[in-house]
């Protein structure tokens, strides 16, 4: 057949151009059309969103603070050997440096100093005031003079560290390791380890969560998908009201509700269950987290799994139970492999979202329930360790990520549905 | 799913513990959200159900709360009244009505963009759009933080509408995507060979069809900047309240019951937004002619 087609010529159009370029040709207009569709709104995600992310991104590996300040220490500082103190000429410019510098530049740098080893920060303050006194050298021994850090290797060869405009430093502090003196890879100090145990913790949070959504989910979703139209609408509100009520909102009346003296430790005390002078201490942990968490994500949950339900035929249970199964075989058998990408779906999408939750541990996780989102915005507004809390959200990003691409490979994010 | 008439003694046993679970967890959706609605008219200042609220004392019931809130004080008054809360109001409905605009117009033409035949890399842009909707809020509000200050937009309302528009938008995206599936191209073609030009089409014949899934993008964006709080905090500064950072405040220092006041009228808001949603679904099926069971 093309054997025919290519011995007679292409095909061609009135204008004598052949079919096939003509084609492309306009399939290439439509292209660029529904392409010009979408750009405002790429453009807008691009600037408004993604520079963001992509600076905050930069920043975690950003180590040019202090550089700004000592440009010319630095440049004499790499050729030390890194054995005993450095040379009069890096102190003679150090000197300088910090003698000329701005006090709100030094404060950045400093801060920085302080990071890689504690006592810069004070020792720069100290000194930025006495060296105005100073006119001449010999420098070296005049600043040991005025501070004796000065004379201390431990403090030169912390400078090391951030010599390059660029550090992994943020990144290991992240994963509670750090680097020494020399460079090398060490572990924080026993008291300082507080990541590691922050991530399992949100790992485990994030994963009971999901488990209890789905535990709690299933049924529902099962019910809501089998049930007749007119009944399982009123029974749809009840999962669309929280979706729709606000984050706050909830939050608040979970207080309400699991406080010493809230709702639920009254009931509890009405019924004779538990003594009033020793109720359940139920808010400001990490149970409040899980339990309060479980009721917000729930719908993210329900939402998936209906979708998926409605498509299941009722028939092929009916068939099986025909063929001699039992309802729980049939079910085991039959309708779970079926709901197995609602489940999925689910599952990734709750999870997705717990991971990187703020607010709600916040408010009820005391100090036992707070996350990692916590401690980004705790470096964000409190300590102002930008790096740090850059780093970690990158390691979050990047897992989101990660799943993220799990999720639009399983589930097609063009299958998100809401409500 | 009802039970069948010949079930044994384990069905029923079965299905009705199942009947009951699923009750249970219902409850648990809906019942935190409604446990606060009696709460607001309560006289007492804590979060608590008092003796005398439980037994219906005149006194232990009142409106003080709402008064203060829209910055009235009562007579006897201890706690201080601010107009804060009216601010935030404001603010918030100010900062959530612009934001749904420009998210609604954007998201909308992209959509449109994105439900095309010929679209080049769908998944990946696609992918893109939705991200704001995927990516932690306190991850945004750091990246917003960092970015905004070097260009000067914190602090700025323009800022804080930028930074809501982008979360809104995956929202009308996506709903907007949903209704054109299933729509028949075959119109735009009947109106274009009846002389209309492109933005007669849009407008009298697209439109009309798309209608529903985007007023509820639009309202799921509103919702969405109404309710958002990160942003607010770190890119807006000490003096733009919104109601979400006023309840957060509020929550963190003084628990003031004028919370709960607020958050019964976030429920009724709610519950007014639902069921527009809920009937503009139910609209955009029948007139895409999708039977409901």
């Amino acid at each position: 057949m093309s054997q025919v087609q290519s011995s007679a010529g292409p095909i061609l159009t009135t204008d004598g151009i052949p079919l096939k370029v003509s084609l492309k040709k306009a399939e290439r207009k439509n292209k660029i059309r529904a392409f010009l569709l979408v750009l405002p709104l790429l453009a807008f995600i691009v600037i408004t969103f993604l520079i963001p992310i992509g600076d905050m991104l930069a920043r975690s590996i950003d180590d040019r603070q202090i550089n700004t300040v000592f440009p010319k220490t630095f440049e004499i500082y790499k050729k030390w050997d890194r054995k005993g103190l450095p040379s009069e000429e890096v102190y003679k410019t150090m000197f300088f440096e910090l003698k000329e510098s701005e006090g709100y530049s030094i404060g950045k740098a400093s801060t920085r100093m302080n990071y890689s080893k504690s006592g810069w920060k004070s020792l720069l303050k100290k000194s930025k005031r006495k060296f105005k006194k100073i006119e001449e050298g010999p420098y070296k021994e005049k600043m040991i003079a005025v501070d004796k850090k000065w004379g201390d290797p431990e403090y030169w060869l912390a400078l090391g560290q951030m010599v390059d405009p660029t550090t992994m430093g943020y990144y290991l502090n992240a994963v509670d390791l750090k680097y020494d003196s020399n460079k090398n890879i060490v572990q924080q100090k026993e008291n300082r380890r507080i990541y590691n145990k922050t991530w399992i913790k949100t790992f485990k949070v994030s994963i009971l969560v999901t488990l209890f959504c789905l535990l709690l989910g299933y049924p529902i979703s099962y019910l809501l998908a089998t049930l007749p139209m007119k009944y399982s609408n009123l029974l749809m509100i009840c999962v669309l009201l929280p979706f729709w009520t606000s984050l706050l909102v909830r939050t608040v009346a979970w207080m309400v509700m699991l406080q010493q003296k809230g709702v639920f430790n009254n009931l509890m005390v009405m019924a004779g269950l538990i003594a009033d002078e020793n109720r359940w201490q139920l808010m400001y942990n990490q149970t409040a987290v899980i339990i309060v968490m479980t009721q917000i994500l729930l719908p993210f949950m329900v939402l998936p799994l209906y979708s998926v339900m409605k498509t299941i035929s009722p028939t092929y249970m009916r068939a099986a139970l025909n063929l001699g199964a039992s309802p729980l075989h049939a079910f085991y058998k039959i309708y779970m492999p079926n709901s197995i990408p609602g489940v999925s779906a689910g599952c990734l999408l709750v999870f997705i979202l717990a991971i990187g939750y703020y607010i709600t541990p916040e408010l009820v996780g005391g100090k036992d329930g707070q996350m990692v989102g916590n401690w980004i915005a705790y470096h964000l507004k409190t300590t102002l360790n930008w790096g740090l809390c850059a780093a970690l959200g990158a390691i979050l990003l990047a897992m989101m990520t990660a799943l993220y691409w799990a999720y639009n490979k399983i589930v097609g994010i063009e299958n998100i549905k809401l409500g | 799913m009802a039970l069948p008439a010949y079930a044994t003694i384990g069905q029923r046993i079965g299905y009705y513990s199942f009947i009951t679970y699923c009750t249970l967890v219902f409850f648990f959706l809906i019942a935190p959200i409604f446990i606060i609605l009696p709460l607001s008219f309560s006289s007492s200042p804590f979060f608590e159900f008092t003796k005398e609220f439980m037994n219906f004392e005149p006194e232990a019931w009142s409106l003080r709360w709402y008064r203060q809130m829209v910055g009235i004080s009562s007579i006897g008054d201890t706690t201080v009244v601010s107009d804060k809360w009216m601010i935030g109001t404001r603010n918030s409905f100010f900062i959530g009505i612009i934001a749904t605009l420009l998210a609604t117009a954007l998201g909308t033409v992209a959509a449109l963009g994105l439900s095309r035949p010929h679209m080049p890399f769908k998944p990946v842009l696609m992918a893109i759009l939705i991200s704001p909707m995927i990516v932690p809020l306190i991850i945004t509000a750091a990246g917003m933080f960092f970015f905004y200050s070097k260009v000067g937009l914190t602090h700025t309302y323009l800022g804080l509408i930028l930074a809501h528009t982008a979360l809104g938008t995956p929202f009308v995206v996506i709903t907007v995507t949903a209704t054109l599936t299933g729509f028949d191209t075959n119109l735009i073609r009947a109106s274009q060979s009846l002389g209309a030009d492109t933005t007669r089409t849009f407008f009298k014949v697209i439109m009309p069809l798309i209608l529903p899934g985007v007023i509820s993008g639009g309202l799921f964006a509103f919702i969405t900047s109404f309710d958002e709080v990160v942003i607010v905090m770190f890119v807006g500064s000490v003096e733009q309240i919104t109601i979400p950072k006023q309840m957060w405040a509020g929550l963190r220092q003084e628990t003031s019951p004028v919370i709960l006041c607020m958050a019964t009228c976030l429920v009724a808001l709610s519950i007014a937004l639902l069921t527009t949603v809920e009937l503009l679904r139910r609209r955009s099926e029948r007139l895409r002619g999708i039977k409901q069971r």
